[in-house]
């Protein structure tokens, strides 16, 4: 069984408030294909760090702002 | 679909069909006799001989079909292209010291050829079932 990411995104939303862009357009933007989109998208698949700051950079916003993480520490605490 | 899909699904239908083609006539030619005096040489190379081509002729049917775009490979495909390799190699390797113990056993050239035969078909079968899977679920983490 193939353990999942933890890391979770905002492609959808974001692309959705960048003018209702289109996953394939994302994809050509960022140089991937549009399947490798979905998946992402979908947290099927976590992308490089590039990529990631690719995604970024076409939205006009933070890394964090499009990924995130859940905080370890706060799940720690009793 | 992904292009690389694509070409996952080829192989895998060619794989299958060709050795099931292959099982057929050499089944079929039994009539009685035990299966290791069945000839087989010559059904096993031209069966090999057409999935190769049959694989060549469907690759080179969807590119033609398929836009440049569209065929365009990124880093996913890529690490999807290594682990099934990885997958399908292990069955070859599993296949190679199968018959090297068949040989060190004095086994008949009938099963040796078969079971690499075999190992090909299963290196095959499985290293695109595994590329299939990761491309409809998750790539494994480390």
């Amino acid at each position: 069984m193939v353990k999942p990411t933890r890391v979770t995104n905002s492609i959808r939303a974001l692309r959705f408030t960048h003018g209702e862009m289109t996953q394939a357009e994302l994809a050509s933007r960022i140089g991937v294909t549009r399947q490798t989109v979905i998946a992402i998208e979908q947290g099927r698949y976590s992308p490089s760090l590039e990529t990631a700051f690719l995604i970024a950079h076409v939205f006009g916003v933070r890394l964090d702002d499009v990924f995130q993480y859940p905080d370890t520490s706060e799940e720690e605490t009793p | 679909m992904a292009h690389r899909e694509k070409r996952a699904w080829i192989m895998l239908v060619v794989a299958v069909v060709a050795y099931a083609i292959y099982v057929t006539i050499v089944v079929g030619r039994t009539g009685g006799r035990p299966l290791a005096d069945v000839p087989y040489a010559a059904a096993l190379l031209w069966t090999v001989g057409a999935s190769i081509v049959a694989n060549i002729v469907a690759e080179m049917a969807i590119g033609m079909v398929s836009p440049k775009a569209a065929r365009v490979a990124d880093a996913r495909d890529r690490q999807i292209g290594q682990l099934g390799d990885h997958v399908g190699q292990s069955f070859l390797v599993i296949g190679a010291v199968a018959a090297m113990l068949m040989a060190m056993a004095g086994w008949d050239q009938f099963w040796i050829a078969n079971v690499i035969y075999l190992a090909f078909v299963l290196s095959a079968v499985l290293g695109s079932v595994a590329k299939i899977g990761m491309y409809h679920g998750r790539l494994p983490q480390w």
